[in-house]
């Protein structure tokens, strides 16, 4: 999980423009392959957070907001292939960065293919309510990314910041692994 | 019904698994509507106090402001279970949370700015904040009158939950052994990880949808509707519906405040208005699970028999009373009827305090009532030196029998569930303090409403089966799929007992538009219910499937193609799309009149006559020759052709079912409350670290009595969900206040557990006792995993270390404490 930033983002849309101010510069971010320009005063505030641009501004409401203060990860995403909370990032701070949501990743995905069927004797599903799902299928594919065959130890250990209140946490671990093994089978690809 | 289920019992995804999985399943939090605002609402902040003044105009003023309201410019809008709650408080408040203005904006950020501008002065009142004070004479009143404006003397709510049979003298004079011990429990949040909110839109005719995040569609329509009466609307409509929710836990049982506040923004602005809490907000101002106190005193005779139980409860129902004030109704229950105990006595109170309010969780009183039931039950084990298990099994309730309550067992699988437990935790090797280091081994089983409960004059479920031109089956269903797969047990029960494959069954929005009245889903009755009515709508569906056959199959099977069975390899499940206007197969397959059965003749329009059909995976079929691949027609071709003609027909269905359960009487405390009962015993095993008082728990066990398995998916999640919920409710949640102000409302202070606690080897098994009552033999699970699950760890602890902890949650600080006590 990258560091996050101590103390909160507040969204605020409508930033104090003071006379003479500096033109902002604007501010680009690659958002699922494709590059969106923010004029900092009309589109995005000093103080917003990623995560409220991503799901108010861009309309990419697969990520949740559910803490909004770095403390359950259901509002994860991926910033230039690393998971980070979006409700701890400043949407001026992912300028010039890679972002990717959940919508950016591909249907056959493995990953959520994993999560979508999970089942098997022992473990029950990966999701319940699915609110916290976004989040954890993220910080599965940042995981997986970095260490493509984690142990069940490594699983558990990176999804430690995800919350899932249903309490699906045996099956959620093992569609990671059932994932790792997609992706061994699709040659290392995912 | 057949014997062998085809989908019933397997293992089945969800059929919503794949758009949660993508980030696509759309919850109140991702709804907008055209020309939304958003609303806010302003919290007092004062535990009990007079308002003196509020001032709205600085916040009027702020640009993007459509509306700010008060208690003084809005109708009185009663709320709540005992109508002792308003929209909006004027006069006084009494609590924390308490709701004193609103506003709506253009975003959010000017709402918030907006709350901040509305000046309030208050006159701060004597406020009480524990139970047992709230309940002496002279304590300040929270409510100095009841709803109808008479004077009340005390802060006791005007509930009334005893029960009293047998002779209590007479059980006491028989025992051998009798222990006593008082127990509590702590406030715990749901934590939902979907906030709570709603959009409340009027029409030009000032009727009302509101989009809500509820578990009682119906009783919330007739709630809103009330708000419209007492608003002016006389005679309008509210049309509730459920978008995807992210957890319910008991948070959707009552209407809040918030979601009238939404109605009146919505209906002063003539605009959709959405609320949404933060996280700060939910865990402040939305209601957590009740704190209670539990004196227990039970006996046995020398041969560890029950020789009477005798229960006082004190609850702390806070400010305004809800649904949740019925937590007694459910503790009466394993109160009289947990283990067989003819001499009974039970009184529950619940106590008006300046603390926030309470409603249902998960379980409703009965993880409270069972924490002092297991734990005691273990001490008089103690005390007559028996062994716990043994204890249970002598007690071990039956099936055939009427418990105290008056409740009849029609199956239970408690003795099963107790001697797997043993087996399973390795318990006649491991019990036993001293054996191996600060390691011990606990169990607690569970008494639960396994055949939904009647809390309600109605308890009962509507179901609409309307079959199309495709033959798919679309479902109206009142109850609300909330994330526990009420959804995904439906879809099987209508697939299993309408003959289709699940894949062509599609359940629709929960709609108080389009769906039958439903009371709600709780007490566990989700699937209970869903899968009953489903039956009985799918019998009516397939009897007049038959009807229709009895003309129509002939001439269609005529059509089926030469050579051909008309169900293509590997798919069965759409064999037919041609549209139903161009049916013109090439060519006869043969004759009806010359068709044969292996190697007799076989006159079709004779046997379709008798009107013996069955339906298998989308095909009817003629039970007299179930295996001729031309005598199987698609469903869909059948609804077709009895649609596309003249004085064509369609085929829905309905079904209205009210389970065979009564409204118990709580003052006398008797009634056969649920259709039916569920069973179940957890153990633990843990190791308690003396230096830190940390609890690590080895691993869980849990064996229940479910009448019959529907979906293993579901009802794993079903049960490692509430595990982990009792496990957090064991050792780590609770909500901290002082004087009434909530002081962790946030994840990082309230703590849940997570994959690293959840780090516990669960081993779940199932036993089946088939119960008459249940679709297709099942009970309700989506409670009774919470139940004992601290009680089997409180026990596991003192077989550990000798300590017993009487108050949750078991903190290490307490472990610590009690061990300091005990040397």
């Amino acid at each position: 999980m990258a560091t996050v930033e101590k103390g909160r983002a507040r969204r605020r849309k409508r930033p104090a423009q003071g006379r003479g101010a500096r033109a902002p510069s604007p501010v680009c971010i690659t958002i699922n392959g494709r590059q969106h320009t923010f004029l900092p005063g009309r589109d995005i505030a000093p103080n917003m957070t990623l995560a409220y641009l991503l799901r108010e501004g861009v309309g990419l409401t697969g990520l949740k907001v559910s803490c909004d203060e770095g403390a359950c990860g259901a509002c994860t995403v991926l910033m230039d292939g690393r998971a980070v909370l979006s409700c701890m990032i400043l949407a001026v701070e992912a300028g010039g960065h890679e972002v990717t949501t959940i919508e950016g990743l591909p249907a056959d995905d493995p990953v959520i293919e994993a999560f979508a069927g999970q089942c098997g004797p022992g473990y029950g599903t990966a999701l319940q309510c699915g609110y916290c799902t976004p989040g954890f299928v993220m910080s599965s594919v940042a995981l997986l990314g970095e260490n493509p065959s984690p142990t069940l130890e490594e699983v558990k250990e990176a999804l430690s910041g995800n919350i899932c209140r249903c309490g699906c946490y045996a099956g959620i671990a093992q569609a990671v692994l059932h994932a790792s093994e997609k992706i061994a089978a699709r040659g290392g690809a995912r | 019904m057949p014997s062998e289920h085809r989908h019933i019992g397997r293992e089945t995804p969800r059929p919503d698994a794949a758009d949660k999985a993508a980030g696509r399943a759309v919850y109140i939090h991702d709804m907008a509507r055209p020309g939304m605002l958003c609303g806010k609402i302003k919290f007092c902040g004062q535990a009990h106090a007079k308002i003196k003044r509020i001032d709205t105009t600085r916040a009027e003023r702020l640009p993007g402001v459509k509306a700010v309201l008060t208690g003084y410019n809005t109708p009185e809008v009663r709320i709540g279970f005992l109508r002792d709650n308003f929209a909006i408080k004027k006069g006084k408040v009494r609590a924390h949370r308490d709701e004193i203005a609103a506003v709506a904006a253009i975003d959010p950020d000017i709402a918030a700015e907006a709350v901040e501008l509305i000046d309030v002065e208050y006159e701060p009142l004597t406020a009480v904040f524990d139970p047992v004070e709230a309940l002496k004479d002279g304590a300040p009143l929270v409510h100095e009158t009841d709803p109808r404006g008479r004077p009340v003397r005390s802060n006791l709510l005007p509930l009334t939950y005893r029960h009293e049979s047998g002779d209590i003298a007479a059980g006491r004079h028989a025992s051998k052994h009798i222990v006593e011990g008082e127990f509590s429990t702590q406030r715990v949040q749901q934590c939902c990880m979907g906030t709570a909110g709603c959009i409340a839109e009027f029409d030009m005719n000032h009727n009302l949808t509101i989009w809500a995040k509820t578990q009682i569609p119906f009783l919330a329509q007739r709630d809103f509707n009330q708000a419209l009466e007492a608003m002016g609307l006389t005679g309008k409509n509210s049309r509730v519906i459920v978008p995807a929710m992210g957890g319910g836990f008991g948070t959707g049982l009552d209407t809040h405040a918030y979601e009238y506040i939404a109605i009146l923004l919505a209906h002063f602005t003539g605009r959709p208005v959405k609320i949404v809490y933060t996280r700060d907000e939910e865990f402040a101002n939305l209601s957590p699970r009740q704190s209670s106190g539990v004196r227990i005193e039970q006996g046995c005779d020398e041969n560890g028999r029950l020789t009477f139980r005798h229960v006082e409860a004190l609850l702390d129902n806070g400010a305004y009373a809800s649904w949740g004030a019925t937590y007694p109704s459910v503790m009466m229950l394993p109160a009289t009827s947990l283990y067989r105990v003819q001499n009974v006595f039970f009184d529950a109170k619940l106590a008006y305090t300046n603390n926030t309010y309470c409603q249902a969780m998960r379980g409703y009183g009965n993880p409270e009532i069972t924490w002092a039931i297991e734990s005691n039950l273990d001490e008089l084990a103690e005390r007559a030196g028996i062994d716990p298990f043994d204890l249970r099994m002598r007690n071990c309730n039956e099936p055939g029998e009427t418990t105290p309550m008056g409740l009849k067992v029609s199956t239970c699988g408690l003795k099963e569930c107790l001697e797997q437990t043993a087996k399973m935790l390795d318990w006649k090797s491991k019990r036993g303090r001293g054996q191996r280091a600060f390691r011990g081994v606990g169990m607690a089983s569970l008494f639960h409403v396994g055949g939904s409960g009647r809390i309600y004059r109605s308890d009962a479920s509507g179901i609409i089966l309307k079959l199309d031109d495709f033959g798919n089956a679309n479902v109206y269903y009142g109850g609300v799929e909330m994330g526990q797969g009420l959804h995904s047990v439906l879809t099987l029960a209508v697939a299993e007992s309408l003959g289709v494959l699940p894949d062509r069954v599609f359940i629709n929005q929960t709609d108080t538009g389009t769906c039958p009245w439903d009371v709600g889903t709780h007490a566990s009755r989700g699937a209970f219910m869903a899968c009953n009515a489903a039956i009985r709508a799918s019998a009516k569906a397939r009897g007049r499937i038959f009807e229709l056959a009895k003309t129509i199959f002939p001439a269609e099977v005529a059509k089926n193609p030469a050579g051909r069975s008309p169900m293509r390899p590997g798919s069965a499940a759409r064999q037919d799309q041609t549209p139903p206007t161009n049916e013109t197969p090439a060519k006869p397959a043969r004759d009806a009149a010359e068709g044969r059965v292996g190697e007799r003749p076989f006159d079709v329009a004779a046997a379709a006559a008798t009107g013996l059909f069955d339906i298998r995976d989308g095909f009817v079929f003629l039970k007299d020759a179930p295996d001729e691949p031309w005598l199987k027609l698609d469903l869909g071709r059948l609804l077709r052709a009895a649609h596309f003609r003249s004085g064509g027909e369609m085929l829905t269905v309905e079904e209205f079912y009210d389970p065979p359960n009564e409204l118990p009487d709580w003052e006398k405390g008797k009634g056969n409350m649920s259709a039916t009962y569920a069973y179940g015993t957890q153990g633990a095993e843990v190791e308690v670290d003396t230096e830190t008082g940390e609890v690590r728990i080895i691993r869980m066990v849990a064996v229940h009595d479910v009448g019959k398995v529907l979906n293993p998916q579901t009802l794993k999640g079903q049960m490692y969900g509430a595990l982990s919920q009792g496990i957090g409710f064991a050792l780590c949640e609770n909500i901290e206040s002082e004087n009434g102000r909530i002081l962790n409302p946030n994840f990082r202070d309230y703590k849940v557990p997570t994959a690293v606690e959840m780090d516990i080897p669960i081993e779940l098994a199932f036993v089946e006792t088939d119960d008459k009552f249940g679709p297709f033999g099942s009970k309700g699970v989506g409670e009774p995993g919470l139940v004992p699950t601290a009680p089997a760890i409180a026990n596991a602890i003192y077989d550990a270390i000798g300590v017993r902890i009487r108050d949750l949650p078991m903190t290490p600080e307490k472990v610590l404490a009690a061990l300091k006590n005990k040397s």
